[in-house]
């Protein structure tokens, strides 16, 4: 089996697993003030004091939440709220049309049900949004910004966007600027204090940790408004009694994620452009999607679009000889759509429907890539034989 | 060509899962007799679920997820293939357009013949597919001469052939229906879908139009055609009542006509005639019903046409029984004769000619004679 899906999911590292399983069974609620409450609370502050240093944050910058998606959810409605709430007229919400859907949909949300005016930024023909977008969007009327979302790297083609630059803009008008960075740890140097940004969402189960748990990094200055109400825990941001197993494998897997990044990128990266070359060669028509620059995309991201093709039948007929990756993002009612991001940056919706993401990991090899540039080829004729239905 | 009938070796065979039971029990049939099997539901319906995607359900979602937690069960890959397009252009839209000219289509049949067996069978192949699974209750026999007959199910009370009547020769060499051969209750398949681990073992039977989700055709229709008020006459032409569109009558419905008088001789009447021309439903006796001929159009053969003309049974509705005809093609359309009169036969529905068991072939009714008409 060749596993080229990590994006969706990486396997655990051993370590993390250890440290899960090692705290399964340890009781104790880290909101309790006795002994075993003191235990479990003491493994949550160091877990939330590694994954700090591994992010360039401080611990108390560290809101543990269950996973990206909460994450995204907070710090572009909680922040929507507060600014808001602070400043009736600050409704405008600015975001890049290539986003996930966790900021997306929630984006999309605040139009339809809180009075926000959504502004979708422009982007260039790999996805990026540059500074001067940004700038002019704010520039247009800076006191009714809400806040701002730009991903650090897309999750379907791989593009990195200028973070520090934007985080620049935004900061030069006091608009708070979100950044997904679930894909971008790991891959490439995060760092949220140097990034200037007011929240970053990072994810467990994308770096080798455990589903179900994610954090919103959040400058200490900015208090949006709860999605979860209840016992106070996170800063009174998140409340809901933390998953301390989870927790600490978290902390664990992003430390080696960081510790051995420059390895990933070097060494995936060699992978990864190893695949690009054997679609290249048995599929001389396919497109690379997002930056073509090494330095402009993830290490470990190979998008392409396969002309005459439907993605659904390729995923079909790969996975019918072990080859396991993605169409573009998963979408739960199960019908493939053209993907928002190869829309949004001017791909015809025809060409856009026949797209496949091979994403690399921690546990891949040669082998992975030699079973695709076997594969390729013949699954590429097959499925343009069978056409867009 | 692959030949399904040959179950010698595995053949790659495409299961199309509905979310029911009968497609669930049929692909899980497969995959035990050996055949690498995967699953797909067919999203046909084009309703907007989310801004999201602008995501297609299928019918319904559930249905779909229904679908892929039986294929997870069986444990074969699932893939949801939309054919929404294609579906309402040959199916929906052909539906209410037969309906618009005064005729009553079959869409199931319309269905097997567009999407199922041609399609999703086309796409099927050209992935590399030998065959399409469906639930049906049918049987494809192969011949010593390597031909394939159409036959109806073992269990008669359950026979499905009729909506497969469209079916050609090539359609045939690619379909399989694992659940044709079984002599067997609704409940035993459900016993057996329990005894497999399907969670759909408990579902309750689809039926009806599945692209109309409550069932009321009539106010479908008046959506899509909107309301055309006209009269209702009797054979004599006088007017006994209105209608809001003639399309919303089938021929030989008795209820629902609203005719505020009785029939002079006090006896139920059933519509005769619908003129979408004039907008007119025109009512009468039981008697008026009667036909003993009709021509039919577009027939289309399960193996080689008859070269003359034939004694066979006819099937004329999917649960209707069988009766026996004379049958020849003329100039391309198919000349029936009734050995004793039917009652209600509407065109635009299928008839289908078996001999014994074996499916002939079908063809639409596009007219009618009448016994007593031709005697008025």
């Amino acid at each position: 089996m060749a596993y080229l899906d990590h994006a969706a999911t990486t396997p655990m590292l051993p370590e993390a697993v250890e440290a899960l399983t090692a705290h399964l069974s340890v009781t104790g609620n880290a909101s309790s003030l006795h002994a075993s409450g003191r235990r479990a609370r003491r493994t949550v502050e160091e877990a939330r004091e590694t994954l700090a240093e591994a992010l360039g944050a401080r611990p108390s910058e560290v809101v543990l939440t269950s996973g990206g998606t909460e994450a995204d959810n907070l710090a572009v409605k909680g922040l929507y709220w507060a600014r808001r709430d602070a400043e009736p007229t600050r409704t405008r919400v600015l975001a890049s049309p290539v986003e996930h859907h966790a900021v997306l949909d929630a984006v999309h949300w605040l139009g339809e049900h809180e009075g926000a005016t959504v502004e979708y930024l422009p982007v260039d023909a790999h996805g990026r949004v540059h500074p001067d977008a940004l700038r002019e969007a704010i520039a247009r009327d800076p006191d009714d910004v809400a806040l701002a979302t730009v991903m650090w790297a897309n999750n379907e083609i791989g593009t990195v966007m200028p973070v520090r630059e934007l985080a620049d803009v935004a900061a030069e008008f006091d608009v708070p600027l979100h950044a997904d960075a679930v894909q971008a740890i790991g891959q490439l140097p995060v760092d949220f204090a140097a990034s200037g940004l007011a929240a970053m969402t990072v994810s467990g189960h994308k770096v080798g940790g455990p589903y179900g748990i994610g954090a919103l990094l959040l400058g200490r200055e900015y208090s949006p408004v709860p999605v979860l109400h209840g016992g106070g825990q996170e800063r009174h941001v998140r409340s809901g009694t933390l998953d301390v197993p989870a927790v600490a494998a978290f902390a664990v897997a992003g430390r080696l994620a960081a510790g051995q990044r420059e390895w990933f990128a070097r060494e995936i990266g060699a992978l990864r452009d190893a695949l690009v070359d054997a679609v290249r060669t048995a599929v001389p028509d396919a497109i690379l999607g997002g930056d073509p620059a090494p330095g402009g995309r993830l290490p470990a991201n190979a998008h392409f679009t396969f002309p005459g093709c439907e993605g659904d039948s390729l995923l079909l007929l790969l996975d019918a000889q072990g080859i396991e990756c993605s169409t573009g993002s998963a979408c739960t009612a199960g019908v493939a759509q053209p993907s928002h991001v190869l829309l949004a940056t001017g791909t015809d919706p025809d060409l856009a429907r026949g797209t496949l993401r091979f994403s690399l990991g921690h546990t891949s090899t040669e082998a992975d890539v030699e079973a695709l540039a076997k594969a390729i080829g013949p699954a590429v004729e097959r499925a343009r034989a069978a056409g867009l239905s | 060509m692959t030949d399904t009938s040959q179950r010698t070796r595995p053949l790659r065979v495409l299961a199309a899962m509905s979310g029911g039971v009968d497609s669930a029990v049929a692909a899980a049939r497969a995959a035990e007799a050996g055949h690498d099997v995967t699953g797909v539901h067919l999203a046909l319906s084009a309703n907007p679920q989310s801004f999201r995607t602008g995501a297609r359900g299928c019918c319904t979602i559930e249905d779909s997820r229904d679908a892929r937690r039986a294929a997870d069960v069986i444990g074969i890959p699932f893939y949801v293939w939309d054919l929404a397009d294609r579906f309402r252009e040959d199916v929906v839209e052909d539906f209410v357009a037969e309906y618009e000219a005064g005729r009553t289509p079959n869409p199931c049949l319309r269905c097997n013949e567009k999407i199922k067996f041609a399609a999703l069978l086309d796409k099927a192949l050209a992935l590399g597919f030998d065959a399409v699974c469906t639930g049906h209750y049918a049987q494809v026999i192969l011949r010593e001469d390597g031909t394939r007959e159409l036959h109806r199910a073992s269990d008669m009370a359950k026979d499905q052939s009729y909506v497969l009547g469209v079916l050609d020769d090539r359609q045939l060499a690619h379909a399989m229906f694992p659940l044709g051969d079984t002599v067997t209750t609704k409940d035993e398949i459900r016993a057996e879908a329990e005894r497999r681990g399907l969670a759909v073992a408990k579902k309750p039977d689809s039926h009806d139009i599945c692209f109309i989700a409550d069932g009321d055709t009539q106010g479908f229709l008046a959506g899509r055609l909107g309301k055309a008020e006209g009269d209702i006459v009797d054979e004599a032409g006088n007017r006994l009542g209105t209608h809001e569109g003639a399309y919303g009558y089938t021929i030989g419905q008795r209820k629902g006509l609203r005719i505020g008088t009785p029939a002079p001789d006090g006896k139920p009447r059933y519509v005769l005639d619908i003129s979408p021309v004039t907008n007119t439903v025109t009512v009468g006796p039981a008697e008026a019903l009667d036909v003993d001929a009709l021509r039919a159009i577009k027939p289309r053969w399960c193996g080689a046409a008859p070269t003359g003309p034939g004694t066979y049974t006819a099937q004329l509705r999917a649960h209707g029984g069988e009766t026996e005809v004379r049958a020849e093609l003329v100039d391309g359309a198919l000349e029936v004769t009734f050995t004793e009169p039917v009652r209600g036969v509407a065109p635009g529905q299928a008839i289908v000619l078996y001999d014994g068991t074996r499916v002939v072939g079908s063809a639409t009714i596009a007219s009618t004679s009448r016994a007593t008409a031709g005697a008025a």
